[in-house]
């Protein structure tokens, strides 16, 4: 992937300016459409699908104290890892987007929601609400691209560090929720010099993650462990499992957001003065889908939908796939490619990506100009 | 010690979804039944969770409903006598024209909804010992607290007078039981059908009361006719005798633009309807959560404590009633009139 400033054929050069505000009033347009028609159903299916993770997690603990009996086991760790992957995904995740705040209760809310991951809900919005959301897939702004570990772009300069890059990104899909505590809290960036070290407010962030991590740790495996009497060691084994199984699989459907072929990405200078119509361009190129069941959309927390969960972050994720067809018209009338893959085939291409990249680029760069046009001027 | 099971929930937000009923924490309440009063007013008869405070007749209960999805507060006079055997409670709501929560209720409550319940509220009640001669001036749904009352309480009220006001006949909330009342002589009904008999001034009651000055009077009905019995009986030098309820704040006056009171460090700003409540508070140094500034991260919501703001993106306004806190993108959101952040 080369930013789309520098390709060769930059896929929006047959954009006019006034195609781009065009698909910015469409877009504005379609937004307004689900926020009016949301209603009683959607707070119905907000509430259900807790209910559910909520009950299905009670039963698989309860059934996990008996964990020392196989199929006890087998069951309990299956039904916990379900739990963990609904919590996390579906509800956590968009929850904390707002998606459920214009329901107004006080519960179901991104102001007061806490989630079953190691990276505080609050320092989690922060990262990726804020600054994923608002700069996605520019280079140098979009701490996504790459974690601040990898190399995921032939526009990101290589070390010969990248070499190990296959490694840590497995490492990091073991162990998501650590690595995204550690990148919400900039540790790369914020460990680098002693004032940064000892900034009183990346203390307290640290503090904050330290005593999560702390009460995550002790509630999966001592507690629960604990209560399962002689059934202690199974039932930790059980919950690392579902830990680790949650893990892999949401490092997988986000790796599939921006990481596949097809998707774009930006030059810093290309998002100065941006418009509504260009930001949401550059929403529309730089995400990917996931194609699939309904039952894939409902564990991928609709992340599955990325191109339009992008575009309207804010939207109820179980409105996304009804949308989901008018997006891909806009992107056929514009002459824009909707990128889209079935879960194995994005996952191979996102990490086909990540060793290709720990490699120096093969064909040297040739002297063309840094700052060619950027997307907002080379439309125009 | 149980938390650290649930951690980061906590057990009662499994108990949730389990029985909801039996949440100390969170006060709801199931619709047992629906009876209808009117054409245009029902009483829920109501079961309250865990948590549920024995009321004083005459007090109120904020009901939360939610209304297509979106939880709205609204309060309603408890009409069931206190402490009741079975346990259950009853409001009456009478359909507001344009009311959205009334017209909700009284058109689609079904027994087994869920409510969300506050505490029981309100110092519209009768004192001890008990005044040995009482006026009910009431009108339209104004008559509901003091059902609430003479349901329990008329065994120890010597001296009842009744004064209610309603369009008509079939529209008097609670005409058979007053009617009922009255033929037992247990109190003295004056029913007033202001489509055919006009309003009541304050000015008529002396020959409908005589004694007027003398009893203690409850009123409750709408703000006019409230204001209208406050001088009257200022007027009277009875000022202490009258006791009000009034069921509707101030109307939220939408505008564009409007004075912006930031709570929590007592700045006021005069703010343009077109400048989001984020700029306008950042411009007079209030301390403003903020994030992406386009209305997509909500790091800025703020809770709106009274007034009503306008969503720049479409135009559409969200107002507060005092203690009906909703949060608002600040970035996004301008004043529409005055209005108070919780900033």
């Amino acid at each position: 992937m080369t930013t789309v400033q520098r390709k060769d054929v930059n896929p929006i050069a047959h954009l006019s300016t006034e195609d781009i505000e065009a698909i910015g009033r469409e877009l504005d347009a379609l937004r307004e459409e689900v926020v009016a028609s949301r209603g009683a159903s959607d707070a119905a299916y907000i509430r259900r699908v807790i209910a559910v993770q909520r009950r299905l997690e009670l039963g698989s603990r309860a059934i996990l104290l008996f964990s020392l009996f196989p199929p006890a086991w087998l069951v309990g760790t299956a039904g916990l890892t379900v739990a963990k992957i609904l919590e996390n995904m579906e509800i956590g995740h968009n929850v904390l987007h707002g998606q459920w705040d214009w329901m107004r209760d006080p519960k179901i809310h991104s102001t007061t929601w806490e989630w079953d991951h190691v990276s505080p809900a609050a320092q989690w919005k922060h990262a990726h609400n804020e600054l994923h959301h608002t700069y996605t897939n520019v280079i140098g702004r979009d701490n996504d691209l790459g974690y601040g570990i990898m190399r995921v772009d032939e526009d990101q300069k290589w070390y010969p560090a990248h070499l190990g890059q296959p490694f840590y990104n497995f490492l990091n899909a073991c162990f998501f929720e650590y690595g995204i505590a550690a990148y919400d809290l900039e540790l790369g960036r914020n460990l680098k010099t002693r004032e940064r070290r000892r900034d009183p407010k990346f203390r307290a962030a640290v503090k904050q993650v330290r005593k999560k991590i702390g009460r995550q740790v002790l509630k999966d495996y001592i507690v629960h462990p604990a209560l399962s009497g002689p059934s202690f060691l199974h039932t930790l084994a059980a919950t690392f499992t579902a830990n680790l199984i949650r893990n892999l699989w949401s490092h997988s459907v986000i790796m599939c957001g921006h990481f596949p072929n097809g998707v774009e990405t930006f030059e810093k200078t290309s998002i100065e003065g941006e418009t509504r119509g260009e930001w949401y361009l550059r929403q529309m190129l730089g995400s990917a889908n996931i194609s699939g069941s309904k039952l894939l959309h409902i564990m991928t927390g609709n992340l599955s939908h990325q191109i339009e969960h992008h575009l309207f972050p804010d939207l109820p994720s179980n409105r996304y796939a009804e949308i989901a067809p008018k997006i891909q018209d806009l992107f056929q009338r514009y002459g824009l490619s909707y990128t889209t893959g079935p879960l194995p085939k994005q996952v191979a291409s996102a990490w086909a990506k990540v060793f290709r990249l720990s490699l120096p680029n093969r064909k040297a760069r040739t002297a063309r100009p840094v700052s060619e046009p950027a997307v907002a001027t080379a439309a125009r | 010690m149980v938390e650290l099971l649930t951690t980061p929930l906590v057990p009662a937000d499994y108990l949730d979804v389990l029985a909801p009923l039996r949440n100390r924490s969170t006060l709801r309440a199931r619709v047992e039944a629906v009876r209808p009063e009117t054409r245009d007013s029902v009483t829920l008869v109501l079961r309250p969770g865990r948590g549920w405070q024995r009321h004083e007749p005459g007090q109120y209960v904020r009901l939360g409903v939610e209304v297509d999805g979106v939880r709205l507060w609204r309060s309603y006079s408890l009409t069931s006598p206190p402490g009741s055997p079975d346990g259950r409670i009853s409001v009456t709501v009478n359909a507001v024209p344009g009311g959205v929560v009334s017209t909700h209720l009284v058109r689609h409550a079904r027994a087994g909804m869920l409510l969300h319940l506050d505490p029981p509220a309100g110092g519209f009640v009768l004192p001890r010992p008990r005044p040995a001669k009482v006026l009910f001036l009431t009108a339209g749904s104004g008559v509901t607290p003091v059902m609430g009352m003479l349901r329990s309480a008329l065994h120890e009220l010597d001296d009842v007078v009744v004064v209610h006001s309603a369009p008509a006949h079939a529209d008097v909330v609670f005409g058979a039981d007053l009617r009922a009342l009255a033929a037992d002589g247990r109190i003295r009904l004056i029913e007033r059908h202001t489509r055919t008999d006009g309003r009541l001034k304050p000015a008529d009651l002396a020959a409908l009361v005589p004694d007027l000055f003398e009893r203690h009077t409850w009123a409750c009905g709408p703000n006019e006719m409230l204001d209208d019995l406050e001088a009257h009986w200022r007027a009277g030098d009875a000022a202490d005798r009258l006791h009000t309820e009034r069921f509707r704040p101030a109307v939220v006056v939408v505008g564009d633009g409007g004075t912006v009171t930031f709570g929590r460090s007592g700045t006021v700003v005069e703010a343009d309807g077109a400048v989001p409540l984020l700029e306008a508070g950042e411009a007079a140094g209030v301390l403003m959560p903020s994030g992406c500034r386009m209305g997509i991260c909500y790091s800025c919501v703020l809770p709106l404590r009274s007034g009503a703001v306008r969503d720049l993106r479409n135009g559409q306004v969200t107002t507060a009633e005092p203690e009906d806190d909703v949060l608002v993108q600040t970035c996004i959101s301008a004043a529409a009139g005055p209005c108070h952040l919780d900033a």
